[in-house]
């Protein structure tokens, strides 16, 4: 039963994130921390943390972990299959046929037309995580990280791995 | 020439070559590939044309884009179709196995560090502190999801685009998959009367 959920749990982004893992994050979060609740959203976040600081694909990162969490080993495969296989055996597959289509209008504008429903997905996920955050550690630090990270990953444009090192040594202090 | 080079390296099977190389390949877009799949195509183009030759140019081209007509994670779908047109059905196993293995492997021990710890109470403001920090690289992104949108759509036109997803989402609660496949729908439905009227 749990492999069945977690393959349809890792199967729905697979098939839906379109432009690639970063935009499968929400829907996975949908799916894990909204549907079957195996995780809550520290939980979560501290995969997307971790994940975003190591090098390699974010979805199979993810689904490997959450996979293994659940359910073992054979439960990490379940999800990476789940998460691989479906679409990559449609482009092996379906070869000829796309070939004819890549450059198709539609196939751009679909890419087009989800975007804006990532963002959504995004935008809320966003807003949360910043909830949570007040929660746990006030609002004040909440405040001071996000302002500090923002300005190191967008202004000095500071590596994702080493922002995340540096919240961790804020947290140990002042914790 | 082939021959030569490989009667020079007598132990070492052509296949088996080829199968290291792929191996070699896709492990350090892997593990050198920071921001997810996205990020790591000019590291797969490096290594597939530049450095081993097995596509050119055009080639890899057709292939990325391809690669972006089907849903999905961008890396493996590339790092599979790559090693399958290279060297078959275990090229394909070999790619992925190489590009996710190793990475989901650190997840487990930096995130098992993590959980075995947790209950020492400023490991847990640790893992609390980078919370807002997931927040900002969340935000981040969705600016930029909102800034293509408007650059394809115009502004107006995004933000209605925008408020619709909200209202279905967020207030309808409608699961996002369901979004998803209308959207299909609304792409490919045109297309689909076309054809049927030609």
């Amino acid at each position: 039963m749990i492999y069945w959920q977690l393959f349809i749990a890792f199967f729905i982004p697979g098939i839906l994130g379109y432009g690639g893992g970063p935009s499968s994050i929400p829907l996975i979060e949908h799916e894990v921390v909204g549907k079957y609740g195996w995780m809550n959203t520290q939980e979560f976040s501290e995969v997307v943390a971790i994940g975003n600081s190591l090098p390699g694909p974010i979805a199979t990162k993810m689904a490997g972990y959450i996979g293994y969490e659940e359910a073992g080993i054979l439960g990490s495969i379940v999800a990476l299959f789940a998460t691989v296989a479906p679409s990559l055996i449609m482009m092996i597959g379906m070869m000829a046929v796309l070939m004819k289509y890549k450059d198709a209008p539609e196939v751009k504008n679909l890419t087009r037309l989800i975007r804006p429903v990532i963002a959504i997905l995004l935008a809320f996920m966003t807003i949360q995580f910043a909830q949570e955050s007040v929660a746990g550690i006030g609002l004040g630090s909440t405040i001071f990280l996000m302002v500090a990270s923002l300005l190191l990953l967008e202004k000095f444009k500071v590596h994702p791995a080493f922002v995340i090192v540096l919240a961790l040594i804020f947290g140990a202090i002042t914790g | 020439m082939v021959e030569r080079l490989t009667s020079k390296d007598t132990n070492v099977h052509p296949k088996r070559v080829l199968h290291r190389n792929i191996g070699l390949a896709f492990f350090r877009v892997g593990m050198l590939g920071f921001g997810g799949g996205p990020s790591s195509i000019p590291l797969v183009h490096l290594e597939v044309v530049k450095k081993y030759k097995w596509m050119d140019e055009e080639e890899f081209g057709d292939t990325l884009a391809l690669a972006n007509t089907m849903p999905g994670p961008i890396g493996t779908k590339m790092a599979g179709y790559i090693g399958y047109r290279v060297a078959g059905f275990w090229g394909c196993i070999n790619a992925i196995i190489v590009s996710i293995v190793p990475t989901v492997l650190l997840m487990l021990l930096f995130l098992g560090l993590i959980q075995a710890y947790k209950d020492i109470p400023w490991v847990q403001n640790m893992s609390a502190a980078v919370v807002p920090v997931v927040a900002v690289m969340l935000g981040v992104l969705t600016y930029d999801f909102i800034k293509k949108s408007s650059e394809s759509f115009g502004w107006l036109k995004a933000l209605l685009l925008l408020a619709l997803s909200a209202v279905l989402m967020e207030v309808l609660h409608i699961h996002p998959a369901i979004v998803i496949l209308g959207c299909i729908i609304i792409v490919f439905l045109p297309l689909l009367k076309r054809r049927k009227k030609e």
